[in-house]
């Protein structure tokens, strides 16, 4: 068998593109010879990347590659999938194994800097929060003094809960747990009051593992986030072109949210008057060949992709099972942090 | 009657427990068959309207395809099924004792070509891979059959190995023009798309296979008598026994694409193959030479005498007789290693059971782990037991001449 995959080894000598360390551009040549954009995944977190039933990647991460390569080569669908697990991410996109990786990752210093990764915008703004049964009649965390709280020992979460307890003056007992599945039905039995991380693993928890006959809407989670997890594509340090077009990608996302351009309305918008909206859909010239992509760019990404708005409800918001309110996601001029510069 | 009273009632004690487990197994398959088959939901639109029912049976309905076949083309499906079906009849054919001549090896050519020309939809074969083949075959059949073969065939053979060194010179000095063979009926599918049951079957399938001559080899190094290749053979054997196969797979796909140069990446699937094939040799290895070990000298002695030379002794006298020895351990390896495949879902190969732990994470189905292992449960279940079945079928059958 091995002699047959040195003979199926056409295509695995597509795979040997090469790519340098310091050279501008190089990933992004490869990425266009190669005809495909390679993303590094996760192995499956609902919303965010996970497998249909059809085998087919969706999700907000995915959608993320799939701007990226509809920006490149004008087809959402020229992505190859790789599915990293969390030990293997740094790894695979180091080694050039993927291009990009768009794997709910959260943006540190050290990531940043001493993994040779570049951040290039954060795409979903995830933090600590907390879930509480309605009946218990609690509105905020405040109001949690005393209480007992499920938690996962050995993570920042841990830490988090203690510091915020210790901080807003008030005690609680910690019930701490190994594993998740465990965690969750101690706190779903009500050996807890409370059970804490981070809030998009609150709300899929809430969508998808109360026990019957209790429902989805008798548990709230609380607005209070305690922690910053900013999550967002990373590519390696060396193209400075791929990044910008991984990073406009996703900002183009935002403004066509902000411009209220959707898949649906992005062809008639193309009439529009407005010099603004124009400019970005490349009806004016000029974008698309400052960032070295073809001027229909934005279009694309908005035709086969979506707007950020768009993704985001038909991935985790409420047209998902997971019902996620968009809170620091929405966009700035909606009380919101995703805030992207001009594109102009 | 009598069996029941000897054996369940035979005194107060031994009566009171008999009743006490019969009435929990009743009580237990009752709840079971409740839950499994009663109350059961076999379709629905979403996992919401499963919830307060029974078994969400369901969900195997809606990701049973993703489940056995992953990410592969999904209007393709049928590929990977027959793929599946090919490897089936191959092992099934080769399990029969008739067959275990030359029509081994035509039957694994076939099925394995059919197996991969289907998952991969495309077989390109090179000019310089078909005279290497040539030169292998030509060269491995004229020392093989140097003492039984007619002149004729001897010459054959010769005749085959000089073709390929001579097409590989032609090649080298840019005689030959390149050509590709290409066999190509249906569209590509890389390895980074499959999934499923062909995954975990040719994982599991083609590492024993590699990894039994390998293991072979390495039981007779490390019972050599020469010492370099037995301290190699020891030394190999010793350190990948000594290290779990988790981080086998770890090294080969996080510390190795760091060794390679920057953007050249060898495909996940050949990398987590070979790990299987290096780990599972080590373990076969020792099983085997478990069953060399219990053969009396005297068989050595009686070859030598006979004056055999060191391959005839190995192939007619020690190793049919050491390998019906250790079939039963050599099966617990197999299963064991049928099972151990799944880690590969550590690196990111979407086995079985990474497939079926994939159908949990969509939210729309998301709350049922139960019934996903289960199902997944039963189907290694099914391929576990019928080799265990089988292992004790080729105890009897192949131990009828030493039986009293």
């Amino acid at each position: 068998m091995f002699k047959k995959f040195i003979g199926a080894g056409t295509v695995a000598a597509a795979l040997l593109g090469a790519a340098g360390t310091a050279h501008a551009g190089k990933d992004l040549d490869a990425v266009k010879a190669r005809g495909q954009l390679i993303c590094g995944v996760s192995t499956g977190v609902a919303g965010f990347s996970q497998a249909d039933s059809q085998g087919k990647w969706t999700g907000l991460d995915v959608d993320v590659c799939r701007a990226v390569a509809a920006a490149i080569f004008g087809d959402a669908e020229k992505v190859k999938y790789v599915p990293l697990t969390a030990q293997q991410r740094f790894t695979a996109i180091q080694s050039g194994e993927v291009d990009l990786l768009s794997r709910n990752t959260t943006w540190t210093l050290q990531r940043d800097t001493a993994l040779g990764l570049d951040f290039t915008s954060i795409s979903y703004y995830d933090g600590q929060g907390f879930m509480v049964p309605k009946k218990l009649g609690v509105k905020s965390a405040k109001e949690l003094n005393g209480a007992t709280v499920c938690v996962q020992p050995g993570t920042t979460t841990e830490l988090n809960l203690a510091d915020y307890f210790r901080a807003n003056k008030m005690t609680f007992k910690p019930v701490v747990i190994e594993k998740v599945e465990e965690v969750r039905s101690a706190f779903f039995a009500g050996r807890c009051d409370v059970y804490t991380t981070d809030a998009s693993g609150l709300y899929s928890t809430r969508a998808a593992n109360v026990p019957a006959p209790a429902t989805a809407d008798d548990f709230v989670v609380l607005p209070e986030i305690i922690s910053k997890e900013p999550l967002g594509p990373a590519v390696r340090h060396g193209d400075q072109q791929f990044a910008d077009i991984v990073r406009w990608s996703f900002f183009a996302m935002l403004e066509t949210e902000e411009n209220d351009i959707t898949s649906k309305n992005v062809d008639e918008m193309l009439k529009s008057e407005n010099p603004s909206i124009k400019r970005i859909l490349g009806v004016t010239p000029g974008i698309g060949k400052a960032l070295g992509v073809d001027e229909k760019w934005v279009y694309n990404i908005v035709k086969q992709v979506g707007n950020y708005g768009e993704s985001f409800e038909r991935n985790v918001g409420m047209g998902s099972t997971l019902k996620i309110a968009r809170g620091l996601n929405a966009l700035w001029s909606k009380g919101g942090l995703q805030y992207a510069p001009p594109i102009r | 009657m009598g069996w029941l009273r000897q054996n369940l009632f035979s005194s107060w004690g031994n009566g009171i427990t008999t009743v006490v487990l019969l009435l929990a197994i009743a009580w237990l398959l009752s709840w079971f068959v409740d839950w499994a088959v009663l109350t059961a939901v076999w379709t629905a639109p979403s996992g919401q309207d499963c919830r307060g029912h029974g078994a969400c049976w369901a969900l195997i309905h809606e990701k049973y395809r993703y489940i056995f076949f992953g990410s592969f083309p999904y209007e393709q499906h049928w590929r990977p099924l027959f793929a599946v079906l090919a490897m089936l009849a191959m092992l099934i054919l080769s399990a029969d004792r008739r067959m275990w001549n030359k029509r081994l090896l035509w039957i694994w050519s076939i099925g394995s070509a059919t197996t991969f020309l289907l998952m991969f939809g495309q077989i390109n074969i090179s000019s310089s891979l078909i005279f290497f083949l040539a030169l292998v075959i030509g060269a491995g059949g004229a020392v093989l059959r140097a003492t039984v073969g007619s002149p004729i065939e001897i010459n054959a053979w010769r005749a085959l190995a000089g073709i390929g060194v001579a097409g590989l010179a032609l090649r080298l000095v840019g005689l030959f023009p390149a050509f590709t063979l290409s066999i190509a009926p249906f569209s590509y599918v890389e390895t980074s798309l499959w999934g499923g049951l062909p995954v975990t079957m040719i994982l599991a399938t083609y590492g024993l296979l590699f990894a039994f001559p390998l293991g072979i080899l390495l039981a007779l190094g490390r019972r050599s008598n020469l010492p370099l290749i037995k301290s190699l053979c020891v030394g190999f054997i010793e350190l990948i026994r000594g290290v779990p196969l988790i981080s086998l797979l770890i090294m080969a796909s996080v510390m190795l694409p760091l060794f390679l140069p920057s953007g050249m990446t060898i495909d996940k699937f050949l990398r987590a193959l070979v790990a299987v094939i290096l780990f599972a040799s080590a373990y076969i290895a020792e099983v085997i030479r478990g069953g060399l070990q219990s053969l009396p000298k005297g068989q050595f002695e009686a070859a030598d005498a006979m004056g055999l030379t060191y391959f005839q002794k190995t192939t007619l006298v020690i190793l049919p007789q050491a390998l019906r020895v250790v079939i039963p351990p050599l099966i617990n390896t197999f299963i064991g290693f049928f099972k151990d495949t799944s880690l590969v879902l550590i690196i990111g190969i979407f086995d079985f059971l990474n497939t079926a732990n994939q159908a949990l994470v969509d939210p729309k189905w998301a709350g049922f782990p139960g019934e996903i292992y289960l199902f997944a449960a039963f189907v290694y279940f099914c391929f576990c037991f019928s080799m265990s079945r089988y292992s004790k079928y080729l105890e009897t059958e192949l131990n009828k001449g030493t039986r009293r």
